[in-house]
This record gives structure tokens, C-alpha cells and sequence, in this order.
């Protein structure tokens, strides 16, 4: 799989169909999860990157080759799919679970990734994913992804220069201390963020025209079984609840009174 | 084209690295809609369609519509913005940068517009069907070519003049005339209630080539508002629609060349009467946009609203508002959407063209009135939507056409229907 000097860029975009970052969610009543039976869209996250990607495209034009969305989920998924077609994504491969499975878990994510990455016969020379998805916020596909792959890595970027002739990606992370720079060799697993002062970029909204071209564009259906991958979540979730509602607080008037009600509540101040 | 978008939702992007977005009271109410696609009985492909326009004007056009009233003006940057989105030339064909689609599509999109801002709907449903298409179904190919790429993309502005301040309902009666000069026309008059008449680069005309002809001496113009002899009248003052642009036009010996003829000479009563069968069908999406503003509005107030210890939605009085509104506005809807679905099939009846229209202006006015009602005192207060809604919803008693014409109209029908030969 090591790509020629003058091979193209091929780019693989996961995306996830999460519950909209506008709905109030609510427990569901079995209290295994939330009430699913709301507005989904495309993670947030992910969104920014398939505008990443659109935009490395736009920047160095001919030699981005492909540009292709993968998604593991119900059938629904495939109107995130479209989305990001609409958006300008080539073609998508939708990797269908059944509606009443469960939502795969990261490691599950990966493998699957990493399975469809080796049937690429023209090969994958960047990932690009959302740090995280906004239902789970686990934050691991992607550094999954490039451990299993062996790949490098830059998570939470938030500025990406594609250098194709010397087959780098320089990317600006952003880290607790401020922002960090890295060149990494291609392929590369990049994982995109959201930065509070400057975005990486403000995802397009597709247009009518571009909508219906993306009615054209082909989408391969795949099941994990067909990739040799078992998606089978390793953790059960054993209940979910809300946040307890809060509760209002006192006021006293001395410290006395203060030390009294924190030895009422129990706190002794002594090491247990 | 690509349309970047400018001013999104902020709470999202504000997002903390590992907390998921806070979302305000005043923002997330904006998020209900009681639009019923199964009863709408809007197909995939339709719904998606739907969806998209819902989300542009959701984003682009409702949180500026009540500014947009204020002011008086339509957002010239707008323009561009439905011309990016692919909205100006939905029935126009591809070859000139339409969509392709049709009637239907049309006045589903005029329907979410409208929902959004009223006005912005108007001067839409003005520039994309009233112009756009006119010059689509009757343009030859230079003048589709010279004139409709600009329209699609929002880059001129389109117009249609056939009303004058003496000829209303009587349209025909219309005294602009147009003489016939070397190498073209010269026209003399004034046009009235005009849309984008203000702003507008390009504007279908009708005048009197015939005036001893009466019906049969109307010809269609393309006018370029940089033509000799062209001028406006200042900005109407209106009730509503009051960030959509309307004046008078006056010609003064205005130039015409003879290319810019739409249609053939003399011919134009019938360019100008089976425009207005299409003009209304897609207008009437503007009443139902409105009426389902309204409602939409109304029914989260009335239950987030507490009087005696409850909210006031439960009270039967409200309820059977809710119930009414409810249910006028998807009859209404039912009427419009199988009068598109005909258009589309190529069966265009002007009773029904002009029975889509009465009836829902009719129901968007009511249901207006009493949305309003629903907010008690806050109804009154211009803090709120429904006043802004309510004076938009009067427009479509009087634009394209009187209740009291259409009414005329499809009694007239059924008088021929009926003669004894």
C-alpha cells in the first residue's frame, strides 16, 4: 500500500448520524438511554470535517482524488450520508446496523474503519473525523483508528495544511497550553475541533442544485459481517438516570453555625 | 455555486470542549412546528426539498424578518443569498441554471419562505415566478439567455408591472401605450403597486399596442430599468409586507427595442392571464407559510402561558381555537398542494388556480387574527410576531388579483359551464 510519488489523495471522512445538538433530550422511560425519537442530524464535529475536507479539495484541487463519507448506523444514517454528499463528497459507503441494534462503541468504530480502509484499493491518505460525537463525547475513534492502523495522528486540530508532493499534513492542534504544530507524514488520521476564538472552518450548508446532484452520487451498502469485523459493544450500560435536580442551599450567620451543619451532613474534616 | 453560510446559530459554536451547547429559551422555541408531512402527503424527495428550504430561511431570513419590518427594505443581500441556494429558477430548466422542478416545488418553497418572513416571500414569489418564469415560458432564446442566468443567481432583480392607478381589476383596461418607433417601441404611462419595482434591473411589462383593440392589443415587454424613458416613484408606504419594495413606475417616451417584445405583438392577454393562473397557485404557499407562522407561535405560547393555574391552552375556549386554526390551515394546504400537483401534470384550472388562492388568503387572515388573539395583550405588542404575520397576511386579499376578482372569476367559470346553447 505505499503510495507512488505521484499518486492522488484519497480521502476518507467518517460521519456520525447523532441526535441534534437543539433537542432537549430526555431519559427514556426503561431508563436504559435517552428518547431516541427525536431530531438527528450529523455530529457537529463531523460536519467540520467533511468541510475540511471539501476545503483541502478546493485548495489543492487536482490532487485530491476522491473524497469518500463512511457511516455505521440504521438506515435513517443514510440522510446524513446525503448531507455530506450534498456538501461535496464524492461517494459514500454505508455500513448498515440493524434500527433496534445497539450504537457501536469506538473500538467497534475503528476496526470497522480499518477494515474498509484496507479494501480500498487505491488506498486512504487522510481520515478526517469529529474529535467526538455529541451523544457519547468518548473521543476515541480516531485515536483508535491510528493506533490499530499504525498511522500518525492529530487530534483536535484546529488548522490543516496538506503538503502533497512531500506527502505531509502540517496541523495545528490545540492543546490545554495554548497551540501546538505538527508534521506528519502521510497517511494521516486527523481529528477536528471546535475552537472557541477561530474555527477551523463553519461547515457550508448545501445548496438546492447540490442536493440533487447528490441523488446521482453512489453509495455502496455494506454490513459489518461483509467486513469481517465484530461490532458487539464490550460495556452494558446497566441504567441511566438524570442528574439529580438541585437543590436550594442555606445561608448561616456564623462559622459556629457553619461547622454545625457541616457536621450534620457529615463532614467530619478527618481523613476516612 | 456554493453557499457559505454567514451568522450561524452561536450557541453551537461556542461549544466547550467536552459540554454539549446550553440552549436558550427564545432560541429553542423557534424549534416546533406543527407541519404535518403525512398529511401534506409529501414524498421523500419533497420533504428533503422542504427541509432544505426550511433550514435556509430558518437560518438566513427568521431571525431578521421582524428587523426586516421595521425597516421598510428588503435585505439586498438576500438576493444572492436565495440565488446561491438554488431558489430563483426552480421551474426554469437547468440549461439556464434552473432546477428543473415544478410547481409544486415552487410553491413549497414560497410556503417556508413565507413561514420565515412574509414580505421576503413576496418579493420572491414576485421576482421568480412573476418574472422569472413569465420570461421562461415565453422568452425566445436570446432573451432567456440574456436576461434569466442574472435572475437565477440573484444577481438583477426581477419585476412584473401590469396594474396602473386606474386599472386595477380591470387590468385589461390598462392605458400604458406603446407606439411603434424605428427599430422598436416608445411607451408612455405609469404602472402602479409594483413589486421590486424599487430595485428591480428587469421587468416584464404589459402594455397597450392596440389601445382601439382593447383585450387583443396588449403586448409583453422585457424592460431594463437603465432603458431612456424609465423611472420610479418613491417606496410605497404599506400596511405590511413592509420589507418588500413597492412603487410606481413611470415610462416617458421610455425605449424599447424591438428584441425585447416577449411574446408576439398583441398577444400579450394571454401571456398576462395564464401567468396569473400560475402566479396564484405559487402565491397561495405565502398564506399558508403565514398562517402556519402563526399557529406554530400561538400553540407554544397558550401552553407555556399560566393563568389560574394553568395554561391557558387547556381551557376550552383556546382549545377550540387551537382546533380551528389547526384544522383551516392543512384543509387549506390540502387545497393548494392537489391544485400544484395538477399544474405539474399539465391540467391548470383557473377556478382551481384561483380557488387555491382565495381560500387560503381567506384562512391565513383568520387564523392570523386569531393567533393574535391567542396572546392576549401580548398579541397587541409588536414584540411579537403576530402583528407583523397578520399585516402580511392582508396583502393576499388584494395582491394578484382581489378576493372579490377571483370570486368573480370562478363564478364566471361555472356561468359558461352552465349556458344553455
Amino acid at each position: 500500500m505505499r503510495p507512488s510519488a505521484v499518486r492522488l489523495l484519497n480521502i476518507l471522512v467518517p460521519i456520525k448520524r447523532a441526535v441534534d445538538y437543539a433537542v432537549k433530550i430526555r431519559v427514556n422511560p426503561e431508563q436504559t438511554g435517552i428518547d431516541l425519537n427525536v431530531k438527528h442530524s450529523m455530529n457537529p464535529f463531523d460536519e467540520i470535517a467533511v468541510e475540511e475536507a471539501v476545503r483541502i479539495r478546493e485548495r489543492l484541487k487536482d490532487a485530491v482524488k476522491s473524497i469518500k463519507v463512511v457511516t455505521i448506523g440504521p438506515p435513517k444514517s443514510a440522510e446524513t450520508l446525503r448531507t455530506a454528499l450534498a456538501m461535496g463528497a464524492d461517494s459514500a459507503v454505508h455500513v448498515e446496523i440493524p434500527d433496534s441494534a445497539p450504537s457501536p462503541e469506538p473500538l467497534g468504530v475503528a476496526k470497522t474503519l480499518k477494515a474498509l480502509i484496507e479494501r480500498q484499493k487505491e488506498g486512504v491518505d487522510i481520515v478526517i473525523l469529529g474529535k467526538q460525537a455529541i451523544d457519547d463525547d468518548a473521543g476515541q475513534t480516531g485515536q483508535m483508528l491510528a493506533g490499530l492502523m499504525g498511522w500518525s495522528q492529530a487530534t483536535f486540530a484546529s488548522k490543516v495544511e496538506v503538503n502533497p508532493e512531500q506527502k505531509v499534513a502540517n496541523i495545528t492542534r490545540e492543546i490545554d497550553g495554548g497551540l501546538e504544530e505538527l508534521r506528519c507524514k502521510l497517511p494521516v488520521i486527523i481529528t477536528t475541533d471546535l475552537r472557541q476564538v477561530q474555527l477551523l472552518n463553519e461547515p457550508r450548508y448545501a445548496s438546492l442544485p447540490n442536493i440533487m446532484k447528490a441523488k446521482k452520487k453512489p453509495v455502496e451498502k455494506l454490513t459489518a459481517a461483509e467486513l469481517g469485523v465484530d461490532i458487539t459493544p464490550r460495556l452494558e450500560t446497566i441504567k441511566v438516570t438524570e442528574p439529580p435536580k438541585r437543590v436550594g442551599g442555606g445561608k448561616v450567620a456564623n462559622v459556629d453555625e457553619l461547622l454545625a451543619k457541616l457536621k450534620e451532613a457529615g463532614f467530619t474534616g478527618k481523613r476516612a | 455555486m456554493l453557499a457559505l453560510k454567514s451568522g450561524r446559530l452561536i450557541t453551537a459554536r461556542n461549544l466547550h470542549r467536552n459540554l454539549r451547547p446550553i440552549i436558550t429559551t427564545s432560541q429553542r422555541s423557534r424549534q416546533i412546528s406543527t407541519y404535518n408531512i403525512d398529511i401534506a402527503g409529501l414524498t421523500e424527495e419533497q420533504a428533503e426539498f422542504r427541509n432544505a428550504v426550511a433550514e435556509f430561511a430558518e437560518r438566513e431570513l427568521a431571525p431578521r424578518a421582524a428587523q426586516i419590518d421595521k425597516s421598510n427594505n428588503f435585505p439586498s443581500d438576500v438576493w444572492e443569498k436565495l440565488g446561491d441556494m438554488g431558489l430563483l429558477g426552480i421551474t426554469v430548466s437547468s440549461k439556464y441554471g434552473g432546477l428543473d422542478l415544478g410547481y409544486f416545488h415552487h410553491t413549497l418553497a414560497m410556503e417556508e419562505l413565507s413561514r420565515a418572513s412574509g414580505s421576503v416571500a413576496l418579493s420572491y414569489g414576485a421576482h421568480s415566478n412573476l418574472c422569472v418564469n413569465q420570461i421562461h415560458r415565453h422568452g425566445t432564446e436570446a432573451q432567456k439567455q440574456k436576461y434569466l442566468p442574472d435572475l437565477i443567481a440573484g444577481k438583477k432583480v426581477g419585476s412584473l408591472a401590469m396594474s396602473e392607478p386606474g386599472s386595477g381589476s380591470d387590468v385589461v383596461s390598462m392605458s400604458l401605450r406603446a407606439d411603434k418607433i424605428d427599430g422598436g417601441w416608445k411607451l408612455n404611462g405609469n404602472k402602479f403597486w409594483i413589486t421590486n419595482g424599487p430595485t428591480a434591473s428587469t421587468l416584464v411589462v404589459y402594455a397597450k399596442t392596440a389601445p382601439e383593440r382593447g383585450s387583443k392589443g396588449i403586448t409583453a415587454f422585457i424592460i431594463e430599468n437603465t432603458f431612456e424613458g424609465f423611472s420610479t416613484h418613491q417606496k410605497l408606504d404599506k400596511f405590511g409586507m413592509r420589507g418588500s419594495d413597492t412603487c410606481e413606475l413611470v415610462f416617458d417616451n421610455c425605449k424599447v427595442p424591438e428584441e425585447n417584445v416577449l411574446g408576439q405583438v398583441n398577444k400579450g392577454a394571454g401571456v398576462l392571464m395564464s401567468g396569473l393562473d400560475l402566479e396564484r397557485l405559487v402565491l397561495s404557499g405565502g398564506p399558508l407559510g403565514l398562517a402556519q407562522a402563526t399557529f406554530d407561535y400561538a400553540v407554544e405560547y397558550v401552553h407555556d402561558r399560566k393563568q389560574f393555574g394553568q395554561p391557558v391552552g387547556t381551557f376550552q375556549l383556546m382549545q377550540g381555537k387551537i382546533a380551528d386554526m389547526y384544522t383551516s390551515i392543512n384543509a387549506s394546504r390540502a387545497y393548494v398542494y392537489a391544485v400544484a400537483r395538477a399544474c405539474d401534470r399539465g391540467q391548470i384550472s383557473r377556478r382551481d388556480c384561483a380557488g387555491a388562492i382565495l381560500y387560503s388568503t381567506e384562512k391565513a387572515i383568520e387564523v392570523a387574527l386569531e393567533g393574535m388573539q391567542c396572546l392576549g395583550g401580548n398579541g397587541y405588542i409588536n414584540d411579537y410576531p403576530m402583528g407583523r404575520i397578520l399585516r402580511d397576511s392582508r396583502l393576499y386579499a388584494v395582491g394578484a388579483g382581489t378576493q372579490e376578482i377571483r370570486r368573480m372569476l370562478i363564478g364566471r367559470e361555472f356561468n359558461e359551464q352552465f349556458k344553455s346553447s
